[in-house]
């Protein structure tokens, strides 16, 4: 019985979002939000590993050898290359913040208003 | 024994990526951190290469050596030269 | 601070308490991937069965999953595009001063795109695929920002030619849906010919939506840099030199 896998998942999601809470940084904040994304693709690779199992392809590998669950890997590849535009996305709504108040501090542009 | 069914190596890169975290999160100077975000991102691949998992090995290296660092490093230096622009024009 | 540590605290609990119910590590007993592992190469002629997993069994969601980075390039492109342009005038591109970096660099492109091409050709036979291959191929074409003046980088700065190129890529995944539709089966059903196991002729529309993914992965990758980098691009004749 090994959970431990499972608890670093955890400890990189938590370890996340007090990144993300006690950011003054909106860049810092935005990479800090990859960080926890990455404690999901700890979490479904660790579902889906079977002990002994080798990896989901087939070339030189004869079909029915126990391998490991091919469904969490698709889903942890699409959601890799998903974070680099959501990043993307959250850098550019910060340029846009520090272009309208000059700052990238989160507290500091909670006073700018309108 | 609780790493009973882990294999060292597993063991030795779940450790990593578990060490690699908190780093990334305590460095806080943006430009620090990407690299240190890189660091971390090599970790995870490690670690995805250890659970038998090529494809999103692959995927991980390449964002974290090509798509992060470009994001970051030009949001960096957008907010910089703003900051730069701004100083010229007050002086 | 006063909120964040018992937040993190009953957070954790929670995530403790909903692990406590998963099978060990190590111990997987759901169906479904031993399934595929035994079916998607015999069905599928994919002997990548992620991949297999990604652009057929599941094929709707990863449909979902490009319409999330369109989505976010959209998004980019709407916030950045129109600041970048009164910002053009005022940065100059440094040339690389040295012809060895130069040299390197070029190299590094020509190795790049060679390498990204490759992860996606082979995608469903070996590791790889399109969504993989699209990022390094991007960079690839990017390091042209760093090895060359602007001049070389002209026809990627001229972003507007890539949205089309992107929206074709990610019409085109539902297009070969629509296809399956319009065949009389059901959206995104596998019609093709399969071909042989292990070649590139394999995997019937895994390999065309492998392709159309590619499009859409690396046109998005360099929408996304071109639009955060052009504030270093001078453009050929300043418009406005004022600002």
């Amino acid at each position: 019985m090994s959970y431990l896998p499972y608890a670093v998942a955890g400890w990189i999601f938590l370890v996340g979002i007090a990144g993300i809470a006690t950011s003054k940084n909106l860049i810092h904040l935005a990479v800090c939000l990859t960080v926890t994304q990455s404690s999901s693709y700890v979490l479904l690779l660790s579902v889906g590993y079977v002990k002994h199992g080798v990896a989901p392809i087939f070339l030189g590998t004869k079909l029915g050898t126990t391998a490991v669950d091919p469904v969490v890997q698709a889903l942890t590849l699409t959601d890799v290359v998903v974070s680099v535009a959501v990043i993307g996305l959250i850098l550019a709504l910060a340029l846009d913040a520090h272009r309208l108040s000059g700052t990238v501090d989160p507290d500091g542009i909670a006073d700018v208003s309108g | 024994m609780v790493l009973a069914t882990l294999v060292p190596l597993q063991a030795v890169a779940f450790g990593l990526v578990a060490l690699g975290a908190p780093l990334v999160v305590l460095t806080r100077d943006p430009l620090r951190q990407a690299l240190v975000n890189g660091v971390y991102g090599v970790s995870l691949v490690l670690l995805f290469v250890v659970l038998e998992a090529p494809d999103p090995a692959l995927s991980m290296l390449v964002v974290s050596g090509v798509g992060y660092p470009l994001v970051i490093l030009a949001a960096i230096a957008r907010v910089r030269g703003h900051e730069r622009t701004k100083d010229g024009d007050e002086r | 601070m006063m909120v964040l540590g018992p937040g993190l605290l009953g957070l954790g609990s929670l995530f403790a308490w909903a692990m406590a119910g998963l099978p060990a590590f190590g111990d997987y007993h759901g169906p479904y991937g031993f399934v595929l592992n035994r079916v998607v190469v015999p069905l599928r002629h994919t002997t990548n069965v992620v991949m297999g997993t990604t652009f057929d069994v599941r094929g709707v969601d990863t449909m979902g999953e490009e319409f999330i980075l369109y989505a976010a390039v959209v998004g980019v492109t709407l916030l950045l595009r129109d600041e970048t342009r009164s910002k053009q005038a005022e940065r100059r591109t440094r040339r690389l001063p040295n012809d060895t970096a130069r040299l390197v660099g070029i190299a590094m492109v020509g190795g790049g795109l060679l390498v990204g091409l490759w992860l996606m050709a082979f995608g469903y036979i070996t590791p790889g695929g399109g969504f993989q291959g699209g990022v390094l191929a991007a960079g690839a074409i990017l390091l042209l920002y760093v090895v060359g003046s602007h001049r070389d980088y002209r026809p990627f700065r001229d972003v507007h030619a890539l949205d089309p190129l992107e929206s074709l890529g990610s019409g085109g995944y539902v297009i070969v849906g629509l296809a399956a539709l319009a065949s009389g089966t059901a959206f995104l059903t596998n019609l093709f010919g399969l071909g042989t196991t292990g070649t590139l002729l394999s995997g019937g529309s895994i390999a065309i939506l492998n392709w159309a993914s590619a499009i859409a992965v690396t046109c998005a990758m360099v929408l996304l840099f071109a639009e955060f980098l052009e504030t270093y691009v001078v453009p050929l004749e300043p418009e406005d030199s004022g600002s």
